[in-house]
């Protein structure tokens, strides 16, 4: 197939994440309490294993078992403008994000790759939460920009994960611009005939959501995630009454009709790839972990029950195969 | 009775004393005080224009939210004729915080979309005090969808807090209702000309601002929030408005070193709601001069033209 000839050798920077063993052997669920062994948590794709709470994931760690082989490769992203407001609260921005990338081993909030899933050639993005909770400044601006931009040059779909407190302060107004910025990187998708899936991870709030996180071709979320403008505790503060149970949560879109799916972390890559190859034109997908890309002489096995990582470069399978397809 | 803002108190005291020096000579006849009036008129006439010549950035946000300064429905009423409001957005309701129609802006057709605030209680509550809900924008996508059919080029109003944190307002799709309309002024064949008028309050503002030109009053602000929601995430204060006003770098005059904004329109003397016809009457010559910048402009290239200018945005920093 022409599609695994012309792939590019991708460099193998993801077998051994930076943030890969955490200080703490143990993390307890935030939802149900359980003590969790972090080498069985993150096996699970840091989704519990007895309440299936949906704890944030690193985007190398969730790029890792996404990609065939858990090979992937990054795109570069333009390097804004360091500080370009000079922008001091009560730390200097520019320190914040020293710290951020001291804990994170990470440059800025987005990372873009690309790579194949279920042999299916993606660009993806996703959202780091945990570098200044994920809030979009330039750089996630230039990132999402990037990765449009090399989906189109590939002719690739876009996979973007999303994660964001809302539009990074500290860039004021030039933040506010990666609204309509990041509009024009979904247009060129739209252009080229590209599809540009959106997952919605816990959470997707504020000017995020209110651009490039709700212009997916196919929206879906993961169980549980927070997904608004507006976050709960200032409407709250506004209409001065309580809001119902599960509001904004992504249960609660799916009913409002704001959503396409909702789908556990586990079930993610299959149903990426289902749904993408049959907006590509492409035949049914093979299941089962697959090897990376330059390892696959051999024909895949067809319809093979998700069977357990068969190398210690395959991505750990997350959870049971999925039960209904 | 005239609403004095907080910094301008000195100012206050000083017309004040006019003032009453005048109502007493109209009480007692004989009594010369035209001098000593004069003095004063002088006095608080040389104060206006140091506050004004120097306002800090939290300063400006409370002119821009001034209850007197003049706003959409007053420009949309001086400046165009023929206004023909149209409502709805066919789907859930009409948005009465965001006026739209055809009109004509001298012998120009036009659609022109805004933002209103309201100037009493009665009008503040029907406006929602300019806080949009998704039925507001997808009203906004809506007339300018007509618009770009018809090659009727659109002006935009903007002068909000923000989106509505409320609870339908999520229900039924705010975020994406904000990233469509920002979606459908990218996607315009005919020019788009925003003027910012008071207030550019976060999303709110970018679905209808995202032009070809963007105009700022004088003393209007633009931000990705306000100083007091900044002050209260990053200060844990929100009384620490002013510093993050500051920070925020939200004044125009920023805004247009940043290149966010393409022309600052020069307000009266004493911000916009000392003199609204002049105001008004400025706004309408920066329009007229943008609209006429781009007549003439190939569709496809007025839409390259504004994508160019937002991929464009954040290649320069404010000066050190
Ligand atoms: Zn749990």
């Amino acid at each position: 197939m022409n599609w695994i000839s012309n792939y590019v050798r991708p460099t193998i920077n993801s077998i051994f994440s930076r943030r890969e063993v955490p200080e703490n052997l143990w993390t307890k669920c935030d939802e149900c309490g359980t003590m969790l062994f972090h080498r069985e948590l993150a096996d699970n794709l840091n989704v519990c294993p007895s309440c299936s709470h949906h704890m944030h994931i690193t985007p190398r760690a969730r790029f890792k078992a996404m990609f065939d082989g858990g090979v992937f490769a990054e795109v570069t992203v333009p390097e804004p403008l360091p500080d370009p407001l000079q922008f001091r609260d009560q730390k200097k921005y520019t320190d914040r994000i020293k710290d951020a990338r001291r804990t994170t081993s990470e440059k800025e909030a987005m990372l873009v790759v690309e790579g194949e899933m279920g042999r299916t050639p993606v660009v993806a993005a996703a959202q780091d939460f945990s570098f200044m909770a994920g809030s979009m400044g330039m750089y996630v601006g230039n990132a999402i920009i990037a990765a449009a931009e090399r989906a189109v040059e590939l002719g690739r779909p876009l996979i973007l994960f999303s994660a964001a407190g809302g539009a990074r302060m500290q860039e004021g107004i030039l933040s506010l611009m990666q609204m309509p910025r990041t509009t024009v990187a979904v247009e060129m998708l739209k252009e080229a005939g590209l599809p540009y899936i959106v997952v919605l991870t816990h959470p997707t709030t504020g000017g995020v959501t209110a651009s490039y996180a709700m212009l997916g071709d196919i929206q879906i979320a993961e169980p549980g995630a927070l997904i608004c403008f507006a976050g709960p505790r200032v409407i709250e503060q506004t209409i001065r009454e309580k809001l119902p149970e599960g509001f904004q949560r992504a249960e609660y879109l799916l009913d409002h009709g704001m959503l396409d799916r909702v789908t556990p972390r586990g079930q993610l890559t299959d149903e990426l790839v289902r749904i993408l190859r049959m907006l590509m034109g492409l035949p049914p997908a093979v299941a089962g972990d697959l090897p990376a890309p330059e390892t696959a002489k051999a024909p895949p096995v067809p319809d093979a029950p998700a069977a357990e990582a068969a190398t210690d470069s395959a991505p750990p399978k997350s959870t049971p195969a999925p039960k209904a397809k | 009775m005239k609403n004095y803002l907080e910094f301008e108190k000195p100012l206050a005291e000083i017309e004040g004393k006019a003032e009453e020096l005048r109502a007493m000579a109209r009480t007692n006849t004989g009594m010369d005080i035209e001098k000593e009036a004069a003095a004063l008129d002088k006095k608080a006439g040389d104060l206006l224009k140091s506050l004004y010549g120097n306002l800090s950035a939290w300063q400006k946000c409370q002119v821009a939210r001034h209850p007197d300064r003049p706003h959409c429905k007053s420009y949309i009423e001086t400046l165009f004729t023929e206004y023909t409001p149209l409502a709805g957005d066919r789907n859930f309701a009409d948005d009465h915080s965001v006026m739209g129609g055809l009109a004509r802006l001298g012998d120009q057709a036009v659609m022109v979309i805004g933002h209103e605030k309201g100037n009493d209680t009665k009008s503040r509550i029907e406006r929602n005090f300019g806080m949009a809900r998704p039925e507001g924008y997808r009203k906004a996508i809506r007339l300018m969808e007509l618009a770009d059919r018809f090659g009727v080029p659109v002006v935009t109003i903007v002068d909000t807090p923000g989106a509505y944190p409320g609870k339908g307002a999520e229900e039924r799709g705010q975020s994406e209702a904000i990233a469509r309309a920002t979606e459908k002024c990218l996607a315009l064949k005919v020019p788009l000309v925003t003027v910012i008028i008071g207030e550019g309050g976060s999303g709110g503002a970018v679905a209808f601002a995202t032009a070809n030109r963007v105009l700022m009053l004088e003393h209007s602000i633009y931000s990705v929030i306000s100083p007091e929601g900044c002050a209260s995430i990053l200060w844990k204060n929100a009384e620490k408005m002013r510093e993050a006003a500051e920070a925020l770098r939200l004044t125009a005059q920023n805004l247009k070193e940043l290149g966010v904004c393409d022309t600052i329109v020069k307000e009266p003397l004493g911000g916009a709601h000392r003199d609204a016809p002049a105001a008004i009457d400025a706004v309408g010559k920066a329009i007229r001069k943008a609209l006429a910048d781009l007549a003439g402009t190939d569709g496809l290239d007025l839409r390259n033209n504004r994508r160019k200018k937002y991929l464009g945005i954040g290649s320069k920093g404010l000066a050190a």
